[in-house]
């Protein structure tokens, strides 16, 4: 798994590559808490590379969406799900909890 | 192929920042560099402010509608709104030479969106006010 | 936004942190200004922590300035980043003001 982060002026944006499994899913949150640490909770994740999340990355997504959106101070909305991500968070009937978006782009401009 | 996005917000101070970060991510998504980057989000800011303060009076009265897009090597920013319109002509390249008393506080802010973008045309009509300013990516 | 002040003997250091634009430039032109009602004409922004400047922003370092120099006194620049170093050059502002490496340098060219 291959995490970048970019601070732009009002979000952050977050790319996640390759596989979020339980082994990776800590490096995914280690990244995002950086980011909330220093009190930016606007964070936008590009998932066009992402080719497979578990439970264990799934639970960190949700936990910081709580966190971003806690006091209305932010959000964690998501962009580039291919179609077996969607289907994954469809499962888990996340696709109502997240703000998704076809490009990075319009999620960034959706803040 | 061509991607174009476009975002809508109100034309106040405070989505400047939102608007900046639009630009930034769909000229990174064309792949401009990181200094051509900086310059487009440098001239769409004083774009918008220039709207805000001039167009919209500082009010809050209306929206500001950008669209980006690509098209052959060109990085194509096209800039809506309904303010007040104005005559781009008459108001004069600021004077970089003139000492400092004599320093006019106005029209820095077109200056430095001609000099950043490679192109940049106004065109007022009764639908509003469009702005379109080019970047050509080499 | 957030904007700090030091004293270094004679010479008050104003050190903005974030972007000067539309938004935030009347904030720091107001704050400059109220620094020099209090009497300190020797005045240096240290900029280390400003990434983007605006003509917004321009427009109010001038203000300072032209008070600044009307009150027999100065108001100098100081850790310029690239992107805002381009923004003086491309005013002509870089002609204009006085502008430093270090915060240390720019309050010690007062003693000049």
């Amino acid at each position: 798994m291959e995490i970048t982060t970019r601070q732009l002026k009002r979000v952050d944006v977050v790319t996640v590559s390759g596989r979020v499994d339980s082994a990776a899913a800590p490096r995914l949150e280690e990244a995002l808490k950086a980011i909330v640490d220093a009190n930016r909770f606007r964070i936008c994740l590009d998932l066009k590379d992402l080719e497979y999340i578990s439970s264990a990355g799934i639970k960190v997504l949700i936990s910081f969406l709580k966190t971003c959106k806690r006091w209305n101070r932010g959000d964690l909305r998501l962009a580039n799900m291919s179609p077996y991500i969607t289907e994954v968070f469809d499962l888990a009937g996340l696709t109502s909890l997240f703000q998704l978006y076809p490009s990075i782009v319009d999620a960034v401009g959706s803040f | 192929m061509s991607k174009r996005w476009e975002l809508t917000v109100d034309g106040h101070c405070e989505n400047l920042a939102t608007i900046a970060d639009f630009v930034t991510e769909a000229a990174q998504a064309w792949g401009l560099n990181e200094k051509a980057t900086f310059e487009v989000q440098m001239a769409v800011d004083e774009a918008c402010t220039n709207i805000i303060e001039h167009g919209y009076r500082g009010e809050r009265r209306g929206k500001i509608t950008l669209c980006c897009e690509c098209a052959d090597d060109d990085f194509v920013v096209t800039i809506r709104d309904n303010g007040q319109p104005f005559d781009p002509e008459a108001i004069p390249p600021p004077d970089l030479t003139c000492r400092l008393a004599e320093r006019p506080c106005g029209g820095l802010g077109l200056y430095f969106m001609r000099q950043l973008m490679d192109e940049v045309r106004f065109h007022f009509d009764a639908e509003g006010n469009e702005l379109t300013m080019i970047k050509k990516i080499s | 936004m957030k904007i700090k002040v030091e004293q270094l003997e004679q010479v008050t250091i104003v050190i903005p942190i974030g972007d000067i634009d539309a938004l935030t430039a009347s904030e720091v032109a107001a704050f400059l200004d109220s620094q020099l009602k209090e009497g300190g004409n020797q005045l240096v922004a240290d900029l280390s922590q400003v990434g983007y400047m605006s003509s917004a922003g321009l427009r109010a370092l001038l203000a300072t300035l032209k008070e600044a120099r009307h009150q027999k006194g100065d108001f100098r620049l100081a850790a310029v980043q690239a992107n805002v170093q381009q923004v003086l050059d491309m005013s002509g502002f870089s002609g204009i003001f006085q502008v430093f490496p270090t915060v240390e340098a720019a309050a010690a060219s007062f003693g000049d």
